[in-house]
């Protein structure tokens, strides 16, 4: 071992570097959490948080003349505990022009509870061009038991959208508290 | 010459004896062997689960476990044998034969070199024990994707935490591996005379230092998801489960190529010593692997075609994938062309070598299909893939390990195995691999899902012939720990060079390998001799 002696101080100065780089790879882990993010709203597939705020757009002079037919859902995570729907199942709707429709929220879950509906705009591409001004989605909900709730929804659709874009569909997933897997 | 004093030098030194001497040992020689022993029986551990899983697929219908415990057997049955039995394996060869290969009296930090090794035991025994807490074993697959794997029992938290000390184990055996190669080098031993094995060792050390730790980050997001109400990948609070398996398969992608490197390296030491050839385009074959390493880490999705993904994504992964291709035919070139008008001889490393080309090959052929975006649309989670990653990895990497294991058994115990045995493990090993896993393919084509316990009855005859190949394959491995026990008791002396056309510094020392070599560095005489390539 003995020509190696001097070599213990490079050794261990090698491994920190190491221990230094294995560091930075579990933090750039979690750097991968914000570059998604951001790399969702590049490719166009929207970032939910940005589904999940108001926008700032508003429609501006006179709406397209083309129709666009807007199909609306309600989701919910697991059956029986929540009733949980549109109040139309599909709209006609002319981009630049702004709408009002409703989903119906009913807690069935025996206690008073808060939930939170996530959005989701499908196709992906779309979610650029729709613009939500006011929506329930954008803060939780408290709904006491049994409570039932009409809960409404104002967008409008840019008149940038592409021509070959002629359906879109807004569903929401309403998840309440026990629904999170945090909380099981 | 060197190893004479080297085989003084161990006659006055008091090492511990008993079990006090693999615990407190800190000799790259004692700390490799306790690597593969520990592989070997995670590979029986893991082997035994996969006897539970061709057993209860022997015919349609459910037969002798429930659905969960199933769903545990192939999760646990994949991290035993990649985190258990596959990188012990590595690190255990790693730790015999770099500091062999480039004259070094040992690894750089032999301290954290026993301490990285006692840290896995302790890590599977955390995993291992979650089937008997309530909940059984993880069952969601060993890529814990969530929300399912969140729905799992009180094994979730044992889970995580034993994958973090795998990581952190293979982080400290790597950091040594890469300080040893750097820094304790013999004078005269340059980068460009390394055997093989020592180079693609050196690019799989990178890449498991750079992917393992953030296998580590998204496995703590699973538990803070769970535990401390972060939403990283729970769409009610605004996370995403897809953003998980972005994540995972970053880490993944590079893993699978951490399985299977060092398996080049072995395959190009042994082709050459029983082609009595030097390796064909020894420079092009550790560009290759360093190319190899570098795509690895750009082709992530190409497991997660059919989560959604723009169109664009869709064409740089496959393309990427495909482009893989290259470097990897480069090296199957390399491997003929050493072996092209070279005098043959096929003891069983070599035998288990061409195996390993021929099938390793195949396996990748049915990467290639599943890398084509609307193929792999049909493709994804059926036995077609199950099928692909078993060719790569069992007569792959595990063939590659057992290459190794009977190349460097004369080395290590001074005794030649009884090559009348181990031709007999090979030869069943590979006819019942096929039996095993060719039939996955037809399965999958035909629709069959992966993951489940129980199937349409048109699947039900290659089920069978499957099951048929496992239970052969699993008998005939009974054979490798018999044959290593013989080999250690007793058997033909081995010479120090115990291949007559190996080369390389480790056929410099004598066989047995003394507990202390190349306490003097080699002579560039002897350098130069063993890197003819």
């Amino acid at each position: 071992m003995m020509r190696f002696a001097a070599l213990r101080s490079e050794n261990r100065r090698l491994a920190l570097k190491l221990t230094g780089f294995a560091a930075g790879a579990f933090a750039f882990g979690f750097a991968l959490v914000p570059l998604y993010e951001v790399l969702c709203e590049i490719t166009g597939i929207g970032n939910p948080k940005s589904l999940a705020r108001a926008a700032e757009a508003r429609p501006d002079g006179l709406a397209d003349t083309r129709t666009i037919t807007l199909e609306l859902i309600g989701n919910l995570p697991s059956v029986g505990n929540w009733e949980f729907r549109p109040v139309v199942n599909s709209m006609q709707v002319h981009p630049g022009q702004l709408y009002e429709t409703f989903f119906i929220a009913r807690n069935l879950t025996g206690q008073d509870t808060v939930a939170q509906a996530v959005p989701d705009v499908a196709p992906s591409k779309a979610v650029a061009w729709f613009h939500k001004t006011e929506c329930f989605c954008f803060t939780p909900q408290s709904f006491r038991s049994n409570e039932e709730r009409v809960l409404p929804v104002r967008f409008f659709v840019d008149k940038a959208l592409p021509s070959h874009l002629d359906r879109l569909t807004l569903s929401y997933t309403f998840y309440d508290e026990s629904t999170r897997v945090a909380a099981r | 010459m060197a190893h004479e004093h080297a085989a003084a030098h161990d006659d006055h030194h008091q090492a511990p004896t008993g079990l006090m001497r693999w615990i407190k040992t800190t000799n790259h020689k004692d700390i490799g062997t306790l690597y593969l022993i520990f592989s070997a029986v995670m590979f029986f551990v893991g082997g035994a689960m996969a006897m539970v899983i061709r057993a209860e697929l022997f015919k349609p219908g459910m037969q002798f476990v429930d659905p969960s415990f199933f769903n545990s057997m192939t999760t646990v049955h994949a991290l035993a044998m990649i985190f258990g039995a596959v990188m012990p394996a590595w690190v255990g060869l790693a730790n015999w034969m770099i500091p062999l290969q480039i004259g070094a009296p040992d690894m750089a930090l032999p301290r954290m070199n026993n301490f990285s090794f006692w840290i896995l035991p302790f890590a599977f025994t955390l995993l291992l024990i979650g089937f008997f807490v309530p909940g059984g074993a993880p069952a969601g697959g060993w890529t814990l994707y969530p929300p399912l794997v969140l729905q799992g029992g009180d094994s979730l938290p044992m889970a995580i935490f034993a994958v973090h000390l795998m990581g952190a184990s293979s982080i400290m055996g790597v950091i040594n591996v890469i300080v040893t190669i750097m820094n304790m080098r013999a004078p005269g031993m340059t980068l460009l005379r390394m055997p093989l094995f020592v180079w693609t060792w050196l690019i799989t050390a990178y890449l498991l230092i750079a992917v393992m730790p953030v296998l580590a980050g998204a496995v703590t997001m699973l538990l803070t998801d769970h535990f401390f109400g972060t939403s990283f990948f729970s769409a009610a609070g605004g996370g995403d489960p897809v953003m998980f398996q972005h994540i995972f398969w970053f880490f993944g992608h590079p893993e699978v190529y951490i399985l299977i490197l060092p398996a080049f390296g072995i395959v190009s030491e042994i082709i050459p010593t029983f082609s009595r050839k030097p390796l064909f385009g020894y420079e092009a074959m550790v560009y290759a692997s360093a190319s190899i390493a570098f795509l690895s880490f750009i082709v992530w999705a190409h497991h997660m075609f059919t989560v959604g993904m723009p169109l664009a994504g869709q064409m740089f992964f496959m393309l990427s994938t495909m482009l893989i291709a290259i470097p990897t035919g480069v090296k199957v070139f390399n491997w003929c062309a050493t072996l092209w008008r070279g005098s043959l001889t096929f003891e069983t490393p070599m035998l288990f070598a061409l195996a390993f080309l021929f099938l390793f090959t195949c396996g990748g052929f049915s990467g290639l299909m599943l890398a084509i975006v609307p193929a792999d649309f049909q493709y994804h989670d059926t036995y077609f893939v199950v099928a692909h990653f078993h060719y790569v990895l069992v007569p792959g990497a595990v063939f590659a390990i057992m290459a190794g294991v009977y190349y460097w058994m004369p080395k290590w115990t001074g005794h030649m195995y009884d090559e009348k045995l181990g031709k007999w493990h090979f030869w069943l090993s590979a006819i019942f691999v096929n039996v095993l896993f060719f039939p996955q393919h037809f399965l999958g084509l035909a629709g069959m899902p992966r993951r489940i316990p129980d199937y349409s009855t048109q699947f039900a005859d290659w089920n069978m012939v499957s099951s048929l190949g496992a239970f052969g394959f699993g008998l005939s491995q009974l054979l490798f720990p018999y044959i290593i026990w013989k080999c250690v008791k007793g058997g033909a002396p081995a010479p120090a060079r115990a291949w007559e056309g190996a080369h390389g510094l480790e056929w410099e020392v004598p066989s047995p390998a003394p507990h202390h070599t190349w306490d003097e560095a080699p002579s560039m005489a002897v350098i130069a001799r063993g890197a003819e390539h």
